[in-house]
């Protein structure tokens, strides 16, 4: 039986001090779960304090308590992080924690299983409680099989992939309580250093693994992203590559969409001169609405794509960027 | 160095009745990203001296997992074989193999212990940073670049918004991803060599490990139900002949995608 009577979320921000995206996601499923004291925010301070906006945000979402998780050693640590974590779920006497599905955050979940003896689920879709147990859903054999899963602990503590739940506002909305939880880390936590730690710089697009549209580049682009990119802005979505793409060096390595890179399930996915061998499709199958444009007709992402263009991508994607642009101008 | 026998993921793969990957096809074969780890471990064994002993835990044809890890080159392996082991999650998984390390520190210290990035089949990744967690070790993982020197680990490793820089003192665990390096073929005469390598079978018992703490006894999820997912429906395919980019356009508006 887990208690969800609180349930905690890990709130994961920017260096800006504001939540990152798929965080509302989190709040929206944790306050249909929790119970009368409500949803509490986990907010590790980095160096970095909720912005302003971050508040507004959260008070939007219907969080009840912020708690700054604070330390002397480096939280960027997962091992500290979980540390804390597990301190703030005692302390608040929450049954469930819910954080994104980065791989900081996986690591902080194998952690707390191994220390409080929590059941943990990865990569969920989708968060129920029933007869007392958090059950969650789960796509695996990259987005072939559905299942549900039951965790039979006290302590439940679940990574939920980004696009799952529309994210609504609370009801009843009211600033969030914020306080301080200090704690001290083990010698063995801080055993790993952070030598050097380098920000990713911003795109000015939207998170890969979180954003609604992602257009990926394949080997089909010959390393021209300029199309890909151009429909990307559009329609306000990410540009992802596929291996042959980020091997060949045509785009870094962070943008690689597949079973050993970024997993993403945009509501529209869009590949262009993606061939869609099975690693790849490992890292996208599970996406909403999927659209295939190659020029090879048996390439076998057209043996999933919702709406499939055997065509050159130099001519379809300009022109479909150009056509959104007119009908948007028709408003 | 453990390594994981998995379905290949090129093959059909299924969940069955009880809710556990189907692993009876006969078509298993060395998990692809444990190859990665595999050669991170030979080519430190190479560059600092030391043997490479390759652990796998699972039914007994896993053992072929362990037997292409000796034909890379690795100098012993280590099978954990027991019933009780069936169905269990990470931490279950990460019991065993952790009672594998130290049954091996018994007879000298293991310096580092390297696992893939996750298995391919479940992908949860939890295994490398809760076997770490369970041995007391510091846990460097994701390692898209590692290297040995003045005993300690230095990794590199990309995550979602940063690129970070981590470093321990030995004893430690690394999980290494497959941007790390390109796993060698083994040779001929690699393959004639394993047959002599030892492979030394254990069970739970041989490790000190009691069953309640492994296998679907152990395990903290259970799944309720499992099912492939529908085929899509409505699906469109059309030859481009000179208007397919505005047809695209129509669809994503007529769907609400833009």
């Amino acid at each position: 039986m887990t208690d969800t009577t609180t349930v905690l979320v890990l709130l994961d921000h920017t260096p800006d001090g504001a939540l990152r995206a798929p965080v509302r996601e989190l709040v929206t499923l944790a306050r249909g779960l929790a119970g009368p004291s409500g949803v509490h925010g986990a907010w590790a301070v980095d160096g970095v304090e909720p912005s302003a906006e971050a508040l507004a945000d959260l008070t939007a979402l219907g969080v009840a308590h912020v708690h700054r998780l604070v330390t002397d050693a480096d939280v960027h640590l997962t091992a500290v992080l979980a540390e804390g974590l597990a301190s703030l779920l005692d302390a608040t006497g929450a049954g469930l924690l819910l954080a994104t599905s980065s791989f900081e955050n996986k690591e902080v979940a194998a952690r707390l299983a191994v220390a409080t003896g929590a059941g943990v689920v990865t990569d969920a879709d989708a968060l129920d409680v029933v007869d007392g147990q958090v059950v969650a859903g789960k796509t695996v054999f990259a987005g072939t099989w559905t299942t549900r899963c039951a965790i039979t602990t006290e302590l439940a503590v679940v990574t939920v992939k980004a696009n799952s739940v529309a994210v609504t506002e609370a009801e009843t909305q009211a600033a969030p309580v914020v306080g301080e939880h200090a704690f001290a880390a083990s010698p063995a936590a801080t055993a790993v250093r952070v030598v050097e730690r380098t920000q990713r710089p911003d795109s000015g697009r939207p998170d890969l693994g979180s954003a609604h549209v992602v257009v990926v580049g394949g080997r089909g682009t010959e390393g021209d992203f300029s199309q890909v990119e151009e429909l990307a802005d559009v329609l306000g979505g990410a540009v992802g590559a596929t291996r042959v793409a980020t091997d060949e060096g045509w785009i870094g390595h962070d943008a690689q969409i597949g079973q050993t890179g970024v997993t993403i399930s945009p509501r529209l996915y869009i590949g262009a001169g993606v061939s869609g061998a099975v690693h790849h499709r490992g890292g996208m199958q599970a996406s909403g609405t999927i659209v295939a444009v190659n020029s090879d007709a048996d390439a076998p992402i057209f043996e999933i794509a919702d709406f499939g263009i055997v065509g050159d991508l130099r001519t379809v994607l300009p022109q479909a960027a150009a056509e959104l642009r007119r009908l948007r101008a028709e408003g | 160095m453990c390594v994981k026998h998995v379905p290949d993921i090129q093959s059909e793969r299924a969940l069955g009745e009880d809710g556990r990957v189907v692993r009876d096809g006969g078509d298993g074969t060395l998990n692809e990203l444990d190859e990665n780890a595999l050669e991170a471990a030979l080519v430190l064994a190479e560059e600092h001296g030391g043997e490479v002993v390759v652990v796998t835990a699972g039914p007994d044809d896993a053992v072929d997992a362990v037997r292409k890890g000796l034909q890379m080159g690795a100098d012993q392996a280590v099978h954990v074989v027991d019933d009780a082991i069936a169905g269990s999650d990470a931490v279950g998984t990460a019991r065993v193999l952790a009672a594998v390390v130290r049954h091996l520190e018994a007879d000298g210290p293991v310096d580092l212990v390297v696992t893939g990035m996750a298995g391919l089949d479940g992908l949860t990744s939890l295994l490398p940073t809760a076997l770490a967690a369970l041995l007391g070790r510091p846990a460097l993982p994701l390692a898209a670049e590692v290297t040995v020197a003045d005993g300690a680990v230095r990794v590199t490793r990309n995550l979602d918004h940063a690129t970070e820089v981590l470093e321990a003192p030995l004893p430690a665990l690394v999980s290494v991803t497959d941007q790390a390096n390109e796993p060698r073929y083994p040779a001929f005469a690699g393959i004639m060599a394993a047959r002599k390598k030892p492979v030394t079978t254990l069970t739970l018992d041989d490790l000190g490990l009691a069953p309640e703490l492994v296998g679907a006894a152990g395990a903290r999820t259970r799944v309720l139900e499992a099912a492939p997912r529908p085929a899509r429906e409505d699906r469109v395919l059309l030859h481009d002949t000179g208007d397919a980019g505005v047809r695209l356009a129509a669809y994503l508006v007529e769907q609400q995608l833009a």
